[in-house]
Formats: C-alpha cells, sequence, structure tokens
C-alpha cells in the first residue's frame, strides 16, 4: 500500500466514514496517520475537557463537522450545578481565528451564548447544520443570528434545550433568499413564533423534509404547511387543540391526504390532544413515534392509533398506555427495534407499566434491540424470560420509580433477572439498572458482558467487590456512572490504570473520601479528578476522611481546565 | 398474632399503645423483614440535600403540597432529563386549570344541591354574584366586623379540616384550595354567623 500516492490512499479513506475506523486506520503507520488526518472532515469529541481546540485543529486542519459533548451524563438529573462547565465559547472562538471552513456543528449538554452563536452565524461562510441537544445559555437573540447570516443553512435542529424566549422574531431572520432549509425543529421553544414568517418560510424552502413545530403554532396554521409541504418526512405537530366538526379539520384530514412520505411524527404538545383519527391516514408508513410530549392522550386513544402503525420501528410514548397498550404494540408493531416508556407523573410515584407490558414486548418484537423502561415493578421471572426472547439488546435500560424495589412476587433482589440480560445480550452496549441489587448482579455483569461500553448505577451493591467486578470484567468499558452506592476508595483504587483507558468516571453520594480521590489524582496525572463541591464546610485542606459528596473523572490531554468554578477542585 | 412475640422482651408497649385499628392489626415480622433489607441503602432524601447544599430550588420539588400521596423525593430520581419533567409540570398545572374546580352547593330548604365550577370566578364578589343569581336570592355585603348583615342568608364553605367557615375571611387564592363544599345558611342559623361576639 505504500507505493500508492497520498491522493489514491486518501481517496480510500473516503469510504471509511465511523470515528473508529479512522482513528484504527491512523494507528496503522505514519504515512497513514498523516493522511487520514488531514483528510478527516468530521470529528466527534464526547468529552470538550479531554483535548484542547487547538490540538484538535493542528491535527485536523480539514475539519467541517464537529460533534461536541459537555457535562456528565447525571447532569441532565440536576446533580450537577450550573456553571459546572461545558463551555462551547473556546472552540468556536479557536475555529473562527483559525479561518477553519465549519459547516457542521452538533453540541450535547453544552452552555452556548448569544454571542457564540453570532460569532458562529459571522465566521463560517458555507455554515450548513446547527443541532443543539440539552444546550443552554442563548435565547432567540442568538437564533435570529444564525437565521440572518447562514445563507445556506440546512439544518436546525433544537432539541429539549432551555432557550430564553425573546419572543419569535428570529424566524422572520431568514432572508427571503434563504431558499435551503431541510430541517428545521424548534419544538422546545417556549414563546410565541411568527405565523407568516413560519409561513412564508416554508413556502419558499422546497427540500424541507424535516419540521417539529412548538406548541404556538395552531391547527389552522399546520394545515396551510401541510399543503405547501407536502413532501415532509419528519413532521412535529404543535398544538393540536381542534373541533372535529370545523372547517379547519377537514382541511387538515385533506392536507394529511396529500403527505406520503411522513415516516416519522411527533409533537402533539398540549395539555389533552384530542382525537387522533386525522392521522390514521398516515399511520401505515410510520417508521417512528414519538408521544413522549403528550400526556392526556387516552389510552384508548393511543391505542386506537397504534393499531394502524405497523411499520413502526421506533416508538417513544408516556406510561399511560399501560401494560394492555403495550400489548397492542407487541402484537402490531413487528418490526419495532427501539421503544422508551417515560413516566407520565414522576412525582406522585406510581408507573402505568410493569413487568407484563415488558415481557408482551420481548415476546411480540423479535428486533426489539433498544429499550428504556420506566415502570412500577419488576420481577426475576419477567428478566429473565425477557432475555430468552430478545437476545439482541444493545441498549437495556430499566428505572423502577422506586429504585430499591426487590422483585415484586418473591422479594429477592433482581440480580438473577440482570444477570440474565448481560448473560443472553451478547452484543449489549449500554446498561442501567433499579431495584434492590446486591453485589451478585457486578459478578454476573463482569463475567458476562462483555461489549459493555457504558453502565449507570444507583441504589445498589452492598461491598466494594461490586465495583471492582466491574472494573475488572468489563473490558471495553468507557463511561461509568455510579449515585448512592456503598463503594469506596478500595474499589476506587483498585486498578487506577483502567481511567485512562475510560472516557470517564462519575461518583456521587458513595462512600469515597477526599483522601482517596487525591491519592487517584497523585497517581494518574492524565486525568483530570474533580471533586464538586456544594456545601460551605469542606474546603480542599479539609480532613482527607471527609467523603467526596460528588467526584467526576475524566482521561485528558489538555490538563486542568481553566474555566471550572469556584465550587469545582480538580485535585 | 405474630406481633406479639416480638414484643415479648419490652414492657409490651404494642399491648398498651393507644391506636385506631382493630386489635391484633399492625406490621408483622415479615412486613419488618422486608422493610429492613430494602432499607440497606437507603435512597438519599431530598431534606439532606436541602441542608446541605445551596443549589437553585428545582421548580419540581415545589410541587410536594399538591401530592395526593406526598413522598420524600430522591433529587434526581427518576432519572429523566430536566426539560421532560418540567414540560410534564406545566402540562399538569395546564390540565388542571382546564379541569375545573366544582364544589357542592347547598342551600337550607332546597330540595336538591348545585355544583360550580370555583376556577371561572376571579373573587368573591363574582361568586356571591352567581350564587345570588343561582338561588334566587341576596346575600348582602360583606363586613369583617359583621359577615353578611342585612340578608336572610350566609355563605358559608367546608374547610379541609371539616370546619364550617364564612366565605369571605381568607384570601380568595387560599379559599380555592380550601373550599370542598359550600353551603348557604339561613335564618337564625346564618344570623348567628352574623353576629360579631
Amino acid at each position: 500500500m505504500n507505493y500508492f500516492p497520498d491522493e489514491v490512499l486518501e481517496h480510500i479513506f473516503d469510504f471509511v466514514t465511523s470515528q473508529r475506523d479512522r482513528n484504527s486506520v491512523s494507528q496503522v503507520c505514519k504515512p497513514w496517520y498523516k493522511i487520514e488526518s488531514s483528510s478527516r472532515q468530521k470529528v466527534f469529541v464526547g468529552n470538550c475537557y479531554a483535548i484542547s481546540p487547538e490540538r484538535v485543529i493542528e491535527r485536523f486542519p480539514g475539519l467541517k463537522s464537529i460533534t461536541l459533548k459537555g457535562k456528565p451524563h447525571f447532569a441532565d438529573f440536576n446533580l450537577v450545578p450550573p456553571d459546572w462547565g461545558g463551555f462551547v465559547y473556546p472552540w468556536i472562538e479557536a475555529f473562527a481565528r483559525n479561518n477553519m471552513g465549519l459547516e457542521e456543528l452538533k453540541l450535547k449538554r453544552m452552555i452556548i451564548s448569544d454571542e457564540c452563536l453570532e460569532l458562529i452565524s459571522r465566521s463560517f461562510a458555507n455554515f450548513k447544520s446547527l443541532v443543539l441537544v440539552s444546550c443552554e445559555g442563548f435565547s432567540t437573540d442568538g437564533l435570529a443570528a444564525i437565521a440572518s447570516n447562514c445563507s445556506f443553512l440546512r439544518e436546525l435542529d433544537l432539541q429539549e434545550n432551555d432557550v430564553e424566549d425573546h419572543r419569535g422574531h428570529w424566524l422572520s431572520c431568514f432572508p427571503d433568499t434563504c431558499t435551503s432549509l431541510v430541517s428545521l425543529n424548534f419544538a422546545c421553544l417556549k414563546g410565541d413564533v411568527n405565523l407568516a414568517a413560519l409561513e412564508r418560510l416554508v413556502a419558499r424552502s422546497p427540500n424541507l423534509r424535516s419540521l417539529r413545530l412548538n406548541h404556538a403554532v395552531p391547527l389552522d396554521i399546520l394545515q396551510k404547511i401541510l399543503m405547501r409541504a407536502p413532501h415532509l418526512v419528519d413532521l412535529g405537530v404543535g398544538s393540536y387543540v381542534h373541533d372535529p366538526d370545523s372547517e379547519t379539520y377537514n382541511k387538515l384530514v385533506t392536507a394529511l391526504q396529500k403527505c406520503k412520505s411522513v415516516r416519522s411524527l411527533s409533537g402533539f404538545l398540549e395539555a389533552a390532544p384530542q382525537c387522533l383519527s386525522a392521522f390514521h391516514l398516515i399511520c401505515p408508513n410510520l417508521t417512528s413515534l414519538n408521544l413522549s410530549y403528550a400526556p392526556g392522550i387516552h389510552g384508548t386513544e393511543l391505542r386506537k392509533l397504534i393499531r394502524h402503525c405497523r411499520k413502526l420501528q421506533r416508538l417513544w410514548i408516556l406510561d399511560c398506555i399501560g401494560d394492555e397498550g403495550l400489548e397492542v404494540v407487541a402484537s402490531t408493531c413487528k418490526d419495532l427495534q427501539e421503544i422508551r416508556v417515560f413516566p407520565s407523573d414522576p412525582f406522585v410515584g406510581n408507573a402505568a407499566v410493569t413487568e407484563v407490558g415488558l415481557v408482551a414486548l420481548s415476546s411480540g418484537c423479535p428486533k426489539l434491540h433498544s429499550i428504556l423502561y420506566f415502570c412500577q415493578q419488576m420481577t426475576n421471572a419477567a428478566l429473565i424470560t425477557v432475555a430468552k426472547n430478545c437476545p439482541n439488546f444493545t441498549r437495556f435500560r430499566l428505572c423502577i420509580l422506586d429504585p430499591t424495589k426487590p422483585d415484586a412476587v418473591t422479594n429477592q433482589p433482581l440480580d438473577e433477572g440482570f444477570g440474565a440480560i448481560v448473560h443472553s445480550c451478547k452484543g449489549l452496549r449500554r446498561l442501567s439498572m433499579s431495584g434492590r441489587l446486591t453485589d451478585k448482579v457486578f459478578l454476573y455483569i463482569g463475567m458476562y458482558a462483555e461489549q459493555l461500553e457504558m453502565i449507570s448505577i444507583a441504589f445498589a451493591g452492598d461491598t466494594d467487590k461490586g465495583m471492582q467486578y466491574l472494573l475488572n470484567g468489563c473490558k471495553k468499558l468507557r463511561k461509568l456512572e455510579i449515585r448512592d452506592c456503598p463503594f469506596g476508595n478500595a474499589a476506587l483504587l483498585m486498578d487506577v490504570g483502567k481511567y485512562e483507558t475510560m472516557r470517564s468516571l462519575w461518583m456521587s453520594s458513595c462512600n469515597v473520601t477526599l483522601g482517596g480521590c487525591k491519592s487517584l489524582a497523585k497517581k494518574m496525572p492524565m486525568l483530570n479528578v474533580e471533586i464538586i463541591n456544594e456545601t460551605d464546610q469542606m474546603d480542599i485542606s479539609a480532613d482527607d476522611r471527609q467523603k467526596a459528596e460528588k467526584m467526576f473523572l475524566y482521561r485528558t490531554l489538555a490538563g486542568r481546565r481553566k474555566d471550572a468554578p469556584e465550587f469545582v477542585w480538580t485535585l | 398474632m405474630g406481633g406479639g412475640a416480638a414484643y415479648e422482651n419490652d414492657l409490651n408497649f404494642k399491648a398498651t399503645e393507644l391506636r385506631l385499628g382493630l386489635p391484633g392489626t399492625g406490621c408483622t415480622n415479615e412486613e419488618q423483614a422486608v422493610s429492613g433489607a430494602k432499607n440497606n441503602k437507603r435512597p438519599l432524601l431530598e431534606t439532606r440535600e436541602e441542608r446541605g447544599s445551596k443549589e437553585k430550588s428545582d421548580p419540581q420539588h415545589d410541587d410536594q403540597e399538591t401530592d395526593p400521596a406526598p413522598k420524600a423525593r430522591i433529587v434526581g430520581w427518576p432519572p429523566i432529563r430536566s426539560y421532560r419533567k418540567n414540560s410534564l409540570q406545566t402540562k399538569k398545572a395546564e390540565a388542571e386549570a382546564a379541569a375545573g374546580m366544582y364544589v357542592k352547593v347547598s342551600m337550607d330548604g332546597a330540595p336538591y344541591l348545585r355544583k360550580i365550577d370555583l376556577k371561572v370566578y376571579k373573587g368573591y364578589p363574582e361568586l356571591l354574584k352567581a350564587l345570588e343569581n343561582m338561588f334566587k336570592l341576596t346575600i348582602g355585603e360583606y363586613s369583617e366586623r359583621e359577615g353578611y348583615n342585612g340578608s336572610e342568608y350566609a355563605p358559608t364553605y367546608e374547610d379541609k379540616e371539616g370546619d364550617w367557615m364564612l366565605v369571605g375571611d381568607v384570601p380568595w387564592d387560599m379559599f380555592l384550595t380550601s373550599c370542598k363544599k359550600l353551603r348557604i345558611m339561613k335564618g337564625s342559623e346564618a344570623r348567628g354567623l352574623g353576629c360579631g361576639v
């Protein structure tokens, strides 16, 4: 291969798209490293503090698309104080300064300001795609800058962000010359939008294939938009309040009849969406359905809808569908690959689904490989059955609303059930567990979960052995997050080298002490060991025997970060 | 009587304990054993966090008063994104607002009761006017000192504690949350309430 000119190698490498494969290619030899690095266009940085922007720019000068992730996963559940970090500005500033031809930016759990959005819009002439997931720190003013200045914008996708809403003029900022939009998702915006501007924008975007509206877009506008965009593939309905006898409703039915390409449906964002029969028209072609933001759709209405969705591959739903509803899913959706069942009333602590629904899904849907399931209770017998029925799980996340609840029938811990899952599902990459669990379950995981990359544990285990089994056994482990488990320094310090093979470790409300963390930090200079200190009582010179309430460690080439707030100590 | 055996070594407090309930009922050994096993690892309760931390108070934790079965909430559990939690809360509030707040209204001497939606009214004057219309009577003006003087009728309500209170004493919002049913009292009973004794 060394007799080929560089251009040929580069052309061959073009066919290698996954980052992991490209990483492997670059490790073959120096010439390959050089060629691969200079030609790589898409870069994924799983932890924005693991490497500096300058280093990324130096290695990948041809970078056009970057994905960055910031805060630890448990930040999603309010376990990380705001201002912990994850600021994207330094990256954008570095890209702008180095004249990078950035075209795509995808951020997850990061803080992005309006100034930063403005900088993006002015610095990258070919900027095409902005995807923000669970981010914060910006307002609709920043969106206005993107709309105004990115002449070739194809994609603006806002998923579950906390956006300060300064009202809807940002939509009017798309110039009349902007006709390139392919995907627009503003479902998470809380405020009103300029409806006339929205209509005009849709009318001049012939390539628009994905449109997700927020709650402020009423039915009559939806109907008009659908008439103008019959080629939509992905639709997020905003508001769906209607009078079934009205003119508007009839027009909607007509419009939906013309939308033969819709494959993905979501939205219905207000309190009690009514009769969904208008949508039965498009159900037979749906491969993805997300009704998880539509509480108040009655179980009967849900079941009626789902009976029409024979081609469904992905379903996100609320637990008010009930075990009965899941049985309908199991008998109708034979192509189902991924399902997520969210709790509709998480504060009252009662979920409407149990192990019965889970077993039904496992026996009815042979292609099921990814599940997130919030439920009232679980049994070992059910998990063992699920493991037998579905050996193909790659992602298995189970959350019992009472986190230490044992087997609902036998009162035993759920060790055997989860053990069966990891034993049977040889391709399992991600696991979250809950319920009463002892050290035994970790023994099973260490023994059988060879492909496991990410695991989330809460209120489980009895001794340090639990965590030790895990660290010893799971060779491919990348992300480990633990809360409220009795694991201490012995487990933490058992194999310090392991953490350099992982992206990160989170431990909160466990038994590790300040001393243990300091010791780890000393032994492993390539790790940032951060303590999040939220109480006044503790200071850095405090007694090393004090427990470290929240610890987050990650491997890094960038050294300790300079933007850490006061309450974060890097040891 | 499984419960008895466990307390042989005590001063048998159980037997002399004042409780409402049939004799012989109570926590059995088995139940105790299970709850013991479960509590090997106690979920971190919200109150501990509150004492120690300076975290901003999360909107979802303010809802405890309205829960039918108040439970100590564990921070960050169940593990769903704040965005989703907040949006569910908003929708719950919206749904409750949309659902209305119907209470029974009885009037002394009337053959049947009526029901009204308290949420529809912005304050006491509107409510009283509606009652006057519904029952074809005059209630008169409210005064703190004299109640509803100048009228045969006095509007009263039963509060959460089961007491009968005169309508108008507490702020409207407080009234909304504590009113279980309404009763329009008549005659001497009414005048008794109206007397500022």
